[in-house]
């Protein structure tokens, strides 16, 4: 008998008497801040974007799709949207090959490996917001670096957040600056786990180094590569306050991410149904590439 | 990163079969897998200086004077101007700053921690009516970022009348930081041994005892990388206290730096100092716990 309460789970069926008045005193709490502040907003926005309100009273104005249907004409927002997919771009095409490439070089035995794993990792801990002006400060036209090493050269000043054509590239090296050492760090922790005797097995039947990368060690790392592209898609999507230093989504509304669209255009003006339908889009994006990507990446599961 | 709140689909991490994603293609594999060592340490050389030269240009920058700083962004000061920063470190706000960020984030990680445990420990180990769904239903908070439903969440604040209060953020914070930490420490309380539990029962400890007295101190690794992903969390955050707070007094320094850089635009040596004074924390932090920080922030990434 002993054996069987023993059993693990055994624990778990007695959750009737004590074990039912502890669920009853440790969950409410989580459950009351989360509804409040996560479940209800959400929904809320769903039922505000169907209406045209200030905020003030009671939402009145149903104005049905009227707030999704004035996003698909509306530029600054269709600029926004494809801003977002850049950064994703980027990411993809520019972040997650130089995290790659530097984590093989610091995973191995170099000189100082350490030292450079924490200076790569040092932007990923400023804020954004910090990043951002400091790298305002960097594109600054006359006393910025950018315009300083110009000068050395002899060149002109260059103003690049005021430029139409070359806010966003500027925006987007910032965003590469601060987060590739974080992608090294997941790659770093790949890189360990590895089995080393496969590689040991490889070099000594004649592997080359570049077929033991493509062959051994780049499909080990696919678990980490696929969180690693997750956390980039993830974090283009709600990317928002490196924006406002930065540019503030100007010049003519050129830079705006998603959130900054619904930032500037929605909540400084208090346009609560437009901007909640912002919100819902933003949403809708987020769950389905969530869900998406799980379900993509785990049919074996 | 960001904000934070979203974690990766539960398992993708343990994915045992490999199919690189596209991306890597445009990767050259020539590049780090045979070259000479020296090849290797000059490029991290030129990256780290890449890195790192905004940042010492900024820290050095808050010691010129306008009209340095004009000629030589780069160098070091002709004349090295302490005042710049004695003068913050000297006045009301900065401090004040530091108090009201130090104030928000630490209640955030307190009640994150409190809460998550407590309901992580009843998922973990309780069998009750509905408890899948209830799981499931916390962790939603996992697929979208705060910035989405930030506006109806605003009106929230405003009807419960925390608007220009740190409770305001303190509370939505935690609300959103619940998800992930709920994961990691259910994930963490469900490995330790059920004998354990199964003992502690038998012999009349009952299930808040055993919480208190076995749960929290065998689970300390997991606390505090929860506690380190709330922390920095709460630290940086900028669109929540964006929303909430309109007296200056009570910014926390995310919203005061860019306050301050809004009075003083035209003078980039003080906005220098500014920033590098409000960076110094974290900086301070990192460097002497940076075996925590980096665990906290890619493993509990890793492990959610």
């Amino acid at each position: 008998m002993t054996a069987t309460i023993a059993s693990p789970g055994a624990a778990s069926r007695r959750a009737g008497g004590r074990g039912g008045l502890t669920v009853l005193i440790f969950l409410p709490p989580a459950l009351l801040l989360f509804t409040i502040f996560v479940a209800m907003p959400m929904g809320e926005a769903v039922w505000y974007s169907f209406y045209n309100w200030n905020g003030y009273g009671r939402p009145e104005n149903f104005v049905g799709l009227k707030n999704y249907l004035s996003l698909i004409g509306n530029a600054a927002f269709l600029r926004a949207l494809a801003n977002n997919g850049l950064i994703i771009l980027t990411s993809l095409a520019i972040q997650l090959p130089l995290a790659l490439g530097v984590a093989l070089m610091v995973a191995g035995k170099i000189r100082g490996a350490v030292a450079f794993r924490m200076i790569f990792f040092l932007p990923y801990i400023l804020a954004d917001v910090a990043t951002g002006l400091i790298w305002r400060f960097a594109y600054d036209g006359d006393y910025g670096l950018i315009s300083g090493a110009m000068s050395l050269i002899g060149a002109p000043p260059v103003y690049p957040l005021a430029d139409k054509s070359w806010a966003f590239p500027a925006v987007l090296v910032v965003i590469v600056w601060k987060y590739f050492g974080f992608h090294m760090m997941l790659y770093i922790a790949g890189l360990q786990s590895l089995d080393k005797s496969l590689l040991e097995a490889a070099e000594m039947d004649g592997a080359s180094a570049v077929q033991r990368f493509w062959h051994i060690t780049l499909p080990l790392l696919g678990p980490m590569i696929r969180l690693s592209v997750f956390f980039s898609v993830v974090g283009a999507l709600q990317l928002f306050d490196m924006i406002v230093p930065l540019t503030g989504g100007g010049p003519f509304d050129t830079t705006n991410t998603m959130v900054s669209y619904l930032y500037f255009f929605g909540i400084t003006r208090m346009r609560v149904g437009f901007g909640s339908a912002v919100g819902v889009v933003l949403f809708l994006f987020c769950v389905t590439f969530a869900l998406g990507y799980r379900r993509l990446f785990m049919r074996d599961d | 990163m960001t904000d934070q709140s979203l974690s990766p689909p539960i398992g993708i991490a343990r994915q045992p079969h490999a199919a690189a994603g596209p991306a890597t293609r445009w990767f050259s594999p020539r590049l780090p897998a045979g070259l000479p060592g020296f090849v290797k340490f000059a490029a991290l050389v030129i990256l780290a200086s890449i890195v790192l030269t905004p940042l010492i240009a900024t820290a050095l920058g808050g010691f010129k004077e306008l009209g340095d700083l004009r000629a030589n962004p780069f160098g070091l000061p002709k004349l090295w101007v302490w005042r710049n920063y004695w003068d913050i470190l000297s006045g009301a706000r900065y401090w004040q700053m530091l108090g009201n960020s130090l104030f928000i984030s630490l209640f955030t990680v307190f009640l994150t921690l409190t809460l998550a445990s407590m309901a992580a420990f009843a998922f973990a180990h309780l069998h009750f009516f509905g408890d899948r769904f209830l799981l499931n239903y916390l962790l939603l908070g996992l697929l979208f970022p705060v910035a989405t439903a930030i506006l109806p969440l605003f009106i929230k604040i405003r009807d419960l009348g925390l608007l220009n209060s740190h409770w305001g953020i303190v509370l939505p914070q935690t609300a959103f930081a619940l998800g992930m930490a709920i994961l990691l420490l259910r994930n963490a309380f469900k490995e330790l041994p059920s004998e354990l539990l199964d003992a502690a029962l038998m012999d009349g400890c009952g299930y808040i005892r055993y919480f208190i007295h076995i749960t929290l101190p065998l689970s300390a690794p997991i606390l505090s990388t929860v506690a380190v992903i709330a922390f920095v969390n709460s630290w940086n955050n900028y669109i929540l206290p964006l929303v909430v707070l309109n007296t200056e007094t009570r910014y926390p320094w995310t919203l005061g730096l860019m306050a301050y850089q809004g009075e003083y635009s035209t003078n980039w040596q003080l906005v220098l100092a500014f920033i590098t004074l409000t960076i110094l924390p974290a900086i301070v932090m990192f460097v002497m716990a940076q075996k925590y920080i980096v665990a906290g922030l890619t493993a509990g990434a890793v492990k959610g």
